[in-house]
């Protein structure tokens, strides 16, 4: 018999004792699964884990590769941790990328100071009105969020394609889906320390990424904008108890991870990208829910997890390289640490108790008797 | 009491059940702890003690739900392992649940039908129940549709389906905690037919009154363990509960309300508020005043509207109008619970969990649940934990929290420790009104006391006490008026000195008009002037 007995605490160790082993787990599966696939286990966790960030330049990389899942993570931690659940990051993505573009393309010409502050708030705009169609479906007619800003985010992959063919189309980019490049202006310049000089690709916006996860982390710890999205998604009675809208929450959160997944659209556009073209997230916005997760809804563990799972992107890429392993297998590795995670939550909640049928009885009368 | 007590020996027959050194445990909680226990054929045996105390896991394991993990059973003699409900009704046992299982939109014959075995026409079986009705006084209708049934009438439904297996041993779980006062005599005069009949009846309850006038002998438990047999009639009330708790119990006496009329500070004027399901009772124009200094206590079957009412009175859901609800005199009908809070009103809800606290928090945490909004722990939308920790250590402390550890998640608390925070968390702030539904609700009797205490000394102190309970006993040692809540409506309060439970049972059970109800007492209603 095996039963499972909440738990009334979870001590921190064990959260980070499950999280380990899931991720073991997860390379223990991988490597059974290259092993299936006729190569090499070892070599290809190599490949995958260490060779990425074997070189200076590369950890760098790794940063600017984590930049996007740790700003959205950052605000998806928030929905989540309401019980709301925006599936929608990457299309609140898209929507920053198309509200900066549109700032950057047509309103140039402002002060050269002012234009990456403007973009960056018309970023953040952009996921936010986006994630307000679900929001406000969800509040006013009770719709489900998740079906609601995951389909959306398919409208919003076909509008940004439609505009960079269309309407936004750089005339000289000779038929190529793209639109002018952004002004100068309107760039995230890279990090250029006096002394120090570029760190490869690094770029401000990583740097704006870790502060905004120790904000995050602040508010949701420290705040009461945070203890009452916390409350709302642990015991949504005693919040409405306390004098909390659950409407207002529910927006509030898709505000929130909104805007940070429309400012990650921004900052990818603006420092790697340059200019809009159908393409700019290759699912941040899906990955980052995995992000979210395996820092356990902690905005400050979203910095690792964000790191960890750049990892196994930039991983995929090396393995392709140098074995020919198929990328796909990247997303095999996600969804396998996805599950573990999940599972180990099982035992963070739980505590798992194993009995032969009878056992019991024979301990308990042992007990008897002594008495 | 059916003819004179006997005294508690084992009679000289085979008992009709004999368990002897049960245990039964759930991880590391036994649940059952060496418990020994007899009943003889047509006795009416109470089993006895706290919530926790191992009560229904024992009766659980003589109807065959659960396994004891060890000791023996015996039925008539005979050592068996009852391994099933089917089993155990096949020998002879039967139970009637706490809560019911009748499918609503049946008739009582058909509910029955689908319980028995065989294919006994309904004509016959319907013939049967009605047979059974008049032999035993039940009035049980067998045509009659489930969902037109009162809750008392329910619980008969479940009787006979119970006795239509003809059996030996009826278990009945708390059966009177959805009952009035009247449809408790009935009940109990049924089962006293039934033990005259040779039925034995196992009666679980913790309420001492019923107890005593019942049954004969009542074994108590308590954690787990029995801790003796006795003569139900021979002990008084405060005896058993001390059995029952382990210890001394103390007594509380409610002081007389000032025959003065003080200042109104909460008073609800023409509440109604239309059901937002389609199991919510409406409310339908409530009014009633509470004054400093008084507890008034809120009486009715759980079901009519009590939780309508509490959110109603805190402000989860707000109505429209003016001057519906005020405090002190100040309009409150368009405000939330926190602004509410603002104006001096303190709120304990029904439910402990996931309403009153989070379970998953800290106590600092909700101590700030209810706070937040009254300044002292928040500056600029920051919560200031140290002043929070430090309210919930003050709490715990003058309210006798028992914590497992420094600043406990609130899961981690007992039922009755969390109840005492949650009361000591609102009461701590001297607020002008105070509103409970259910004080001690699940509580132990220590804690009970505890909480009925620290209510009348915040009244005395010159606030006023609304106390939504469908406990008549409580209602009737601490309330100095009662009104009566049943189907939405509320009755003119009474001063509870001045009237009796059979009237307030009556008012329960919707058998009076209720406007008319002040008449029947001469007792006069304190706010119809």
């Amino acid at each position: 018999m095996i039963n499972l007995v909440p738990r009334k605490e979870i001590p921190l160790r064990l959260t980070l004792m499950t999280t380990g082993i899931a991720v073991a787990l997860t390379l223990v599966a991988g490597a059974g699964i290259f092993a299936i696939l006729g190569y090499d286990p070892l070599a290809a966790l190599y490949q995958f884990f260490i060779a990425p960030v074997s070189r200076g330049y590369q950890i760098a990389d790794l940063f600017v590769k984590a930049c996007p899942l740790i700003i959205i993570a950052s605000g998806l931690v928030f929905s989540y941790r309401a019980n709301v659940w925006n599936i929608g990051a990457e299309g609140q993505m898209i929507f920053g990328a198309l509200f900066s573009g549109y700032v950057a393309l047509y309103w140039g010409g402002m002060p050269a100071p002012l234009l990456l502050p403007v973009m960056i708030l018309a970023g953040m705009l952009g996921g936010l009105v986006w994630a307000m169609i679900p929001a406000i479906l969800k509040t006013r007619f009770n719709t489900n969020e998740i079906l609601v800003s995951l389909m959306l985010t398919y409208v919003a992959a076909l509008f940004i394609d439609w505009t960079v063919r269309g309407p936004w189309r750089d005339p000289m980019s000779f038929g190529f889906p793209l639109t002018p490049m952004y002004p100068d202006a309107g760039l995230i310049s890279k990090v250029d320390l006096p002394g120090v000089g570029r760190l490869a690709q690094l770029h401000w916006g990583v740097v704006g990424a870790l502060l905004l996860a120790v904000v995050a982390w602040f508010v949701l710890r420290h705040t009461m904008v945070g203890f009452q999205v916390k409350v709302m998604g642990d015991a949504p009675r005693a919040g409405r108890f306390a004098g909390f809208r659950p409407a207002l929450v529910t927006i509030l959160v898709l505000s929130i991870s909104g805007g940070a997944a429309g400012l990650a659209g921004m900052v990818e556009v603006s420092a790697n990208i340059g200019q809009l073209q159908p393409n700019i997230s290759f699912g941040y916005g899906f990955t980052a829910i995995i992000v979210a997760f395996l820092a356990r809804l902690n905005p400050m563990a979203v910095i690792i997890a964000g790191l960890v799972v750049a990892l196994a992107e930039m991983g995929g890429d090396a393995a392709q390289i140098a074995m020919g392993i198929p990328k796909v297998v990247t997303g095999v590795f996600k969804g396998i640490l996805l599950f573990m995670l999940l599972a180990g939550e099982t035992f963070n909640r739980y505590h798992v108790e194993f009995r032969l049928p009878g056992a019991a009885a024979r301990a308990a009368a042992k007990e008897g008797s002594g008495a | 009491m059916n003819g004179s007590p006997s005294p508690p020996e084992p009679a000289l027959s085979t008992p009709l059940l004999a368990a002897s050194g049960i245990f039964k445990h759930f991880g590391d909680f036994t649940a059952n702890d060496d418990v020994s226990f007899q009943i003889e054929e047509g006795e009416i045996h109470a089993l006895l003690g706290e919530n926790g105390a191992g009560k229904s896991t024992f009766v659980k394991m003589v109807y065959g739900l659960l396994q004891p993990d060890a000791g023996s059973l015996e039925w008539r003699g005979e050592q068996i392992a009852i391994r099933s409900p089917q089993h155990a009704r096949d020998l002879g046992i039967g139970m009637v649940f706490q809560h019911f299982s009748l499918f609503q939109a049946l008739t009582v014959a058909e509910n029955i039908a689908l319980a028995l075995p065989g294919d006994e026409s309904l004509e016959d079986l319907a013939a049967r129940v009605r047979q059974m009705s008049t032999d035993y006084g039940i009035g049980v209708d067998p045509d009659a549709r489930i969902h037109n049934l009162s809750v008392g009438e329910q619980q008969r439904v479940e009787i006979v389906r119970c006795l239509l297996q003809d059996p030996s041993l009826l278990i009945m779980d708390e059966p009177t905690s959805v009952l009035t006062p009247q449809e408790t005599t009935q009940l109990f005069e049924v089962l006293r037919r039934f033990s005259e009949n040779g039925v034995a009846i196992l009666f679980i309850s913790h309420k001492l009154e019923e107890i005593r006038s019942l049954t004969r002998r009542a074994t108590v438990l308590r954690r787990g363990r029995n801790v003796g047999t006795v003569d139900s009639a021979s002990k008084s009330s405060k005896q058993l509960a001390e059995m029952m708790v382990g210890g001394s119990v103390g007594d509380i006496d409610r002081q007389a309300r000032p025959d003065s009329e003080p200042d109104i500070l909460f008073e609800v004027r023409g509440l109604d508020r239309p059901p937002t399901t389609a199991f919510a009772t409406p409310l339908r124009g409530l009014s009633f005043a509470a004054r400093a200094g008084e507890i008034l206590g809120i009486a009715g079957i759980a079901g009519n509207g009590q939780d309508e009412l509490m959110e109603a009175l805190t402000g989860e859901w707000t109505g429209r109008g003016r001057d519906v609800i005020r405090i002190d005199g100040r309009d409150v009908t368009a405000d939330g619970p926190a602004r509410r809070r603002q104006c001096g009103i303190g709120f304990v809800p029904e439910e402990r969990n996931g309403h009153a606290a989070v379970p998953g928090m800290t106590l600092a945490d909700n101590a700030l649940l209810t706070s937040h909004s009254l300044g002292g722990t928040v500056g600029r939308g920051v919560i200031d934990s140290a002043a929070c920790r430090e309210m919930a250590a003050a709490v715990s402390r003058d309210f006798d929290v028992r914590l497992p550890q420094d600043n406990p998640m609130a899961s981690a608390l007992s039922g009755g420790n969390l109840q005492k925070f949650v009361v000591g968390r609102e009461i701590s702030k001297r607020p002008k009104v105070f509103i409970v539904s259910q004080p001690t609700w699940g509580v132990d009797v220590g804690a009970a006391l505890f909480i009925r205490r620290a209510m009348l000394e915040l009244a005395e102190a010159g606030s006023a006490v609304v106390m939504i309970s469908q406990d008549l006993e409580e209602i009737f040692a601490i309330s100095h008026r009662v009104a009566v809540l049943h189907d939405g409506v509320i009755s003119t309060p009474m001063v509870t000195a001045e009237v009796t439970a059979e009237t307030v049972g009556l008012l329960m059970g919707g058998s009076m008009p209720l406007d008319g109800a002040p008449d029947m007492d001469k007792g006069e209603a304190g706010d119809t002037a």
